[in-house]
C-alpha cells in the first residue's frame, strides 16, 4: 500500500513536502502506528512520536487522511473506505495548528500552556482529613467521562477557535479538564475557577461544532462538558 | 481571563447572552412577519403603511434593528478577532483589525440611526 508523510526538517529543508513511501502489509488491518514502523525500516530520518502503542499515553496524535487520531489504536479499515485494501493511500500529517519540531513531531507548548492555565488540581481549603477526602459513589460518578482524557491534543488541534487564538482560547481538552475539577465534590475553588472563564475568548470561543466530539479517541465529549460550564456562569451571572 | 476593550460588553457571557436573545427576537419577527405576509392575500400600499405604523410593529421594528446590530457586532468581532490577527497579518494586524472594527462599528452606528428614523421619523 501506498502510504504519504508529511516531512519537514527545519534544519535543511526550506519547506514541508510529503513523501511516499510503499508498505508491504500482507493483507493485515494492521495499525497505523505499525505502518509508521515499517516505514522505519525504510526510512529511518523519518521522526514520530510513540510510547504505551495501547492509546494510554497519547504520544502518537496525528492527523491521518485527514482527521487527527491516535496512529496506534487505528486500524486501516476505520481510516478510510479503500485504505486498508490499498486502492487509497494513506496520509499522515502532523496534528494541525501546532509548530512542527520535525516531520510528525509537533511543539506542544501552547496546548499544555493552556491545560496549565485552568489549575487542573483539587483545591480544597478545608483542614486535610487524616487519611483521604470521601466522596460518594454519585459525585464520584460525574467525574466519568472527564478523567479519562490522556491529554493527546487530538481535539484542540482539532478546533478552527483553538488554531486561530490558541493563545487566547483554552481549547477543548483544557476546558474539559476545567469541568473536570468544576464537578469534583472536593474542590472548593468554583469561584475563582468560574472567574477566569468569562472572558470572550477563554471558553465563549467555542462555536460548538464538536469537532473535538468527533476526533476524540477515548469517546470524551468536551462540548458537553463546555456546555455545563457555561451554565455554571449563566446561573452565577444571572 | 483575556481581557478586550472592543467586546460588545467586555464580557463572554454577556456577548453569548446577548447573541442568543438577539437571534431569537430575529427569528420571532421573521417567523411573524413571514406569517402575515402568507395570510394577508393582495397587500396594498395602504394597508402595509398602516400595520408599519401602528405602534406594537414600530416597537417590535425598534427591536428588530437593534437586535440586528447588536448580533451583527458580536458576530462580525468574532470574524475579525479570528482572521485579523497576527497569525495571519503579522505586525499590520492590530492596526487593520481596529480599522475594520472601526468600520463596522461605524456603519452599524448608521443602520441603528437610519433605521430609528425610518420606523419613528412618520415619514
Amino acid at each position: 500500500m501506498k502510504v504519504s508523510i508529511y516531512r519537514y526538517n527545519p534544519e535543511t529543508d526550506r519547506e514541508p513536502s510529503m513523501k511516499e513511501y510503499e508498505v508491504d502489509t500482507q493483507g493485515k488491518d494492521l495499525m497505523v502506528l505499525d505502518i509508521l514502523a515499517l516505514v522505519k525500516e525504510q526510512d529511518s530520518s523519518m521522526s514520530y512520536r510513540r510510547s504505551c502503542r495501547e492509546g494510554v499515553c497519547g504520544s502518537d496524535g496525528m492527523n491521518i487522511n485527514g482527521k487527527n487520531g491516535l496512529a496506534c489504536i487505528t486500524p486501516l479499515s476505520q481510516v478510510a473506505p479503500g485504505v486498508l485494501e490499498g486502492k487509497k493511500p494513506l496520509i499522515l500529517r502532523p496534528l494541525p495548528g501546532l509548530p512542527v519540531i520535525r516531520d510528525l513531531v509537533v511543539d506542544m507548548g501552547m496546548f499544555y500552556n493552556q491545560y496549565e492555565k485552568v489549575q487542573p488540581f483539587l483545591q480544597n481549603t478545608s483542614p486535610a482529613p487524616a487519611i483521604e477526602r470521601l466522596q460518594t459513589p454519585e459525585d464520584r460518578a460525574k467525574l466519568d467521562g472527564l478523567y479519562e482524557c490522556i491529554l493527546c491534543a487530538c481535539c484542540s488541534t482539532s478546533c478552527p477557535s483553538f488554531w486561530w487564538n490558541p493563545d487566547k482560547f483554552l481549547g477543548p481538552a483544557a476546558l474539559l479538564q476545567s469541568y473536570r475539577f468544576l464537578a469534583d465534590s472536593r474542590d472548593t475553588a468554583t469561584e475563582e475557577r468560574l472567574s477566569k472563564l468569562d472572558d470572550p475568548f477563554s471558553l465563549f470561543r467555542c462555536h460548538g461544532i464538536m469537532n473535538c466530539v468527533s476526533v476524540c479517541p477515548k469517546g470524551l465529549n468536551p462540548t458537553r462538558a463546555i456546555g455545563h460550564i457555561r451554565s455554571m456562569l449563566l446561573e452565577r451571572g444571572i | 481571563m483575556v481581557t478586550s476593550v472592543t467586546s460588545l460588553g467586555r464580557n463572554g457571557l454577556y456577548d453569548w447572552l446577548i447573541q442568543r436573545v438577539s437571534a431569537a427576537i430575529i427569528g420571532v419577527y421573521m417567523i411573524g412577519m413571514l406569517g402575515y405576509l402568507m395570510l394577508s392575500g393582495d397587500l396594498d400600499y395602504g394597508s402595509w403603511k398602516a400595520l408599519m405604523s401602528s405602534v406594537c410593529m414600530q416597537i417590535a421594528n425598534t427591536l428588530l434593528v437593534v437586535s440586528v446590530a447588536a448580533h451583527t457586532w458580536v458576530g462580525l468581532w468574532g470574524v475579525t478577532t479570528d482572521y485579523l490577527t497576527g497569525m495571519t497579518l503579522g505586525k499590520a494586524a492590530t492596526g487593520v483589525r481596529l480599522i475594520a472594527q472601526l468600520a463596522i462599528a461605524l456603519a452599524l452606528v448608521v443602520y441603528l440611526l437610519w433605521g430609528l428614523v425610518v420606523i419613528w421619523g412618520g415619514a
